[in-house]
């Protein structure tokens, strides 16, 4: 089993509670959707997969490894092997396209080759390559700040493809997306997937792309696993009950901080 | 309630300015008293006639590229010990290292550059390498307040991704911290390279290299021309550094 | 997809220059710097200084020494007060002749004085320049030579310096707030001051205070050091014990300089608060 999780809950530091008695396997190869209103714990459950967070409760395997029962170096070892899309991908916003993609390695790369790379991109043909499947590879050397929020979350993919792990964790990848672009980037994680048989997971807003990418679709709802079905399976009806009362909310996006230099001056 | 307050506080600033000249008994009438006056303008006229002739240029370039080495090479190593001890400072490795880093920064910081060359020529000798030594040790206690700063005030996601993806510490630090505060740590120790230039030119009084150390002896000796040679050089290499510092700013810091 | 062309970095050419001329700069610095680590660990000099050090506690504080430490202190604190004083009446005047806000000729121009105005603007600005750009240490040694030992040559010097940095701030406030009031007093044919007065002033002593009152906190800063080269205050004591090796003396110095700086920012805060 590539994940393996049993009677898992996740509880914050202030006691809201995030998930709870999630039983869930999955077998290498496959690809995978989560759907579910917003809140439910969709990014909750992919953070606990990436390792980010410790469960309150329960047991948790990813790759056939408990990791918070690792040392830490082999925490990190595994968190290698596992790649994470960010839904608002966090890259500094003047680093370069380049570099970013470049970064998925760091976790296979030793220290030494990770500063030089810093100083001068040492695989420009590897991101060149992962940032074209996805339509980019005119930017590479362009400056994240530059990027709009749709070519950000696909640097963040590229860097996973560069990344090659054995998992991939994808929340809300496209999000920020039109449509046509959206289903573009599935089938390019998807053909991805299937070539290198590695197993994919993605949480995604948008029903009809879950339905159109994923054989396998598990409804999530206030921190439960509300139906794991495939794809062909799901009912109009189980999908009403899953969104009933949603509350339009828009994703509250922090304000990007100003940028303030205060310099004593003497 | 404010405004009794304020015209209270006011009479008390007024009074302590006059205080302070009573305690100083400093006679303003004397000191721009006409003779006074005239005496200073003698001494004054001295520095009209700056000493141009080519051996003592050639002396005062010396000094004042030995000057500029003394401001630059320091402000690097106190940004490099600040980026040191900055990264305790900010909470990066437990409560304890916090603090001790901290404790540091302040007594750094709290001697005057002009202590530390007093200091620093008890203990490794005259000369600016001693001076080179005080500036990177009072400027690294400021760029390393600075710095914890900085980076205390940087998003730390993208850190924990790197982190996420397998990294380690190191590279986490260099491909997620890095890249966002680079320019606010540059534009700090621009600024204090900027200080640290006038501080270099003045080091020297008390034996620690640099413009200082002729412009001290020759006004000792009562060489007001070459003295006043020494402080042309002192107003280049400010007004020359502050450009040149406000430039690196301009071209990296607010692109 | 492999076969694709990879385009070449074009940052490489510019890191790599910049990365050559760092090296190069980097070292005639290190030559000319003499920096040289290995000094502070050398025998002779590390047990001076172990000594020295070792000699810090427990600080100095006989009685007669408090008393001397004392008088120190508070000439430093009336050394700052007065120079900064004297340094006001400086500036202000300094910052009217050199700002463009109360330009006649601007008036009627858009805001742009004619060229001749600007002209003799300039003699104002390059003597403020010239006055803050010099260290304030310098001017105290000039004023040591000129005037003699003590306190006068520091009050002097910090009022040379801080007039420079205070006119050179004032005259950028008062072109920074909204122009409209003054533009319409002068227009109405009210003298210059008066149009300072009631247009500019009141938009412009927020600003003003707080920088002066930042600058007075520099300036006690300043005069501690100044001492250094005989004129007055703390530092002339920092630098006479240094001399003899008193360690502990040196100690309770530096640690009152401490608490004045601490003190300093502490009121320095309260009265901004209070007066902005």
């Amino acid at each position: 089993m590539t994940l393996n999780l049993s009677g898992v809950g996740l509880t914050h530091a202030n006691g809201q509670v995030a998930l709870s008695d999630i039983e869930l396997q999955i077998a290498p190869g496959e690809r995978v959707a989560i759907i579910g209103p917003s809140g439910a714990g969709k990014t909750s459950l992919l953070r606990l997969l990436a390792t980010a967070q410790q469960p309150s409760a329960g047991r948790i395997e990813v790759l056939g490894a408990d990791p918070w029962r690792l040392s830490a170096a082999a925490r990190q070892r595994l968190r290698a092997r596992i790649g994470l899309i960010h839904q608002a991908p966090p890259l500094p916003p003047r680093q370069r396209v380049v570099t970013a993609v470049l970064a998925g390695k760091l976790g296979r790369w030793s220290l030494g080759r990770s500063l030089l790379n810093l100083l001068h991109p040492l695989d420009t043909a590897g991101a060149a390559a992962a940032l074209a499947r996805l339509d980019l590879a005119e930017k590479l050397f362009e400056h994240c700040d530059q990027l709009s929020g749709g070519q950000l979350q696909r640097v963040g993919i590229a860097r996973v493809l560069y990344q090659e792990p054995e998992l991939i964790l994808a929340d809300e990848p496209v999000s920020a997306m039109d449509p046509v672009l959206a289903g573009h980037t599935l089938g390019v994680l998807s053909e991805e997937a299937g070539r290198r048989g590695i197993t994919l997971l993605a949480s995604l807003h948008a029903v009809d792309l879950a339905l159109a990418h994923f054989p396998r679709i598990l409804g999530v709802r206030a921190g439960r696993l509300v139906f794991d079905r495939p794809a062909a399976a799901l009912t109009r009806a189980e999908l009403d009950a899953l969104y009933a009362n949603e509350q339009l909310q828009q994703p509250a996006m922090p304000p990007a901080a100003p940028h303030v230099l205060h310099i004593p001056r003497c | 309630m404010r405004r009794p307050g304020n015209a209270l506080l006011l009479l008390g600033l007024l009074a302590a300015v006059a205080a302070s000249f009573i305690w100083l008994e400093i006679d303003l009438g004397a000191l721009f008293g006409a003779d006074s006056l005239r005496q200073m303008g003698d001494y004054a006229g001295g520095f009209l006639s700056p000493d141009f002739s080519p051996a003592h240029l050639q002396a005062t370039g010396r000094g004042a590229l030995e000057t500029l080495a003394m401001s630059a090479i320091g402000s690097l190593l106190a940004a490099g010990l600040g980026l040191l001890l900055a990264l305790p400072a900010s909470g990066r490795c437990g409560l304890l290292a916090t603090s001790v880093a901290r404790l540091l920064l302040n007594a750094l910081r709290a001697i005057p550059e002009l202590v530390w060359a007093a200091l620093m020529v008890l203990a490794a000798g005259l000369g600016p390498n001693a001076g080179t030594l005080a500036l990177a040790l009072h400027t690294a206690g400021v760029l390393g307040r600075l710095f914890a700063e900085a980076l205390e005030n940087t998003p730390g996601e993208p850190a924990e991704a790197v982190r996420l993806a397998g990294g380690g510490r190191i590279a986490a630090f260099c491909y997620g911290t890095l890249p966002g505060v680079w320019p606010q740590l540059l534009a700090y120790t621009l600024y204090r390279w900027e200080n640290n230039i006038r501080m270099a030119s003045v080091l020297g009084f008390v034996g620690a290299g640099g413009l200082g150390q002729m412009l001290y002896l020759s006004l000792s000796l009562f060489q007001e021309a070459q003295a006043s040679t020494v402080i042309l050089a002192m107003l280049l290499l400010v007004l020359g550094v502050d450009a040149l510092s406000g430039w690196g700013r301009q071209r990296w810091v607010s692109a | 997809m492999l076969t694709l062309a990879v385009p070449r970095d074009p940052a490489a050419l510019p890191r790599l220059l910049l990365t050559v001329l760092a090296l190069a700069l980097l070292w005639p610095g290190l030559s000319l710097s003499e920096l040289d680590l290995g000094v502070l660990l050398h025998g002779d000099s590390a047990a001076t200084m172990g000594n020295f050090v070792a000699a810090f506690w427990p600080p100095e504080h006989g009685r007669e020494f408090l008393d001397l430490l004392g008088r120190a202190t508070l000439e430093t604190l009336a050394i700052a007060t007065a120079g900064m004083s004297l340094a006001l009446l400086v500036a202000l005047p300094a910052a009217l002749l050199a700002s463009r806000a109360l330009s006649l000729s601007a008036l009627h121009r858009g805001g742009r004085p004619t060229w001749w105005g600007a002209l003799l603007r300039w003699p104002v600005r390059g003597l403020l320049i010239v006055l803050r750009s010099v260290p304030e240490i310098v001017w105290a040694l000039l004023f040591v030579r000129a005037v003699g030992l003590g306190p006068s040559a520091g009050v002097l010097a910090i009022a040379i310096t801080y007039a420079g940095m205070l006119g050179k701030v004032y005259a950028e406030i008062f072109e920074s707030v909204d122009p409209r009031p003054a533009r319409a007093l002068l227009g109405s044919g009210s003298p210059r001051l008066v149009a300072f007065l009631y247009g500019i002033l009141p938009n412009a002593a927020a600003e003003m205070l707080s920088y002066t009152v930042y600058r007075w906190e520099c300036a006690i800063r300043a005069s501690v050091v100044m001492g250094f080269v005989g004129a007055g205050g703390l530092g002339q004591q920092i630098d006479l014990s240094m001399r003899m090796f008193a360690g502990g003396e040196v100690a309770s110095m530096l640690l009152t300089f401490f608490l004045l700086v601490l003190m300093a920012d502490q009121l320095s805060r309260l009265l901004r608060g209070r007066l902005t």
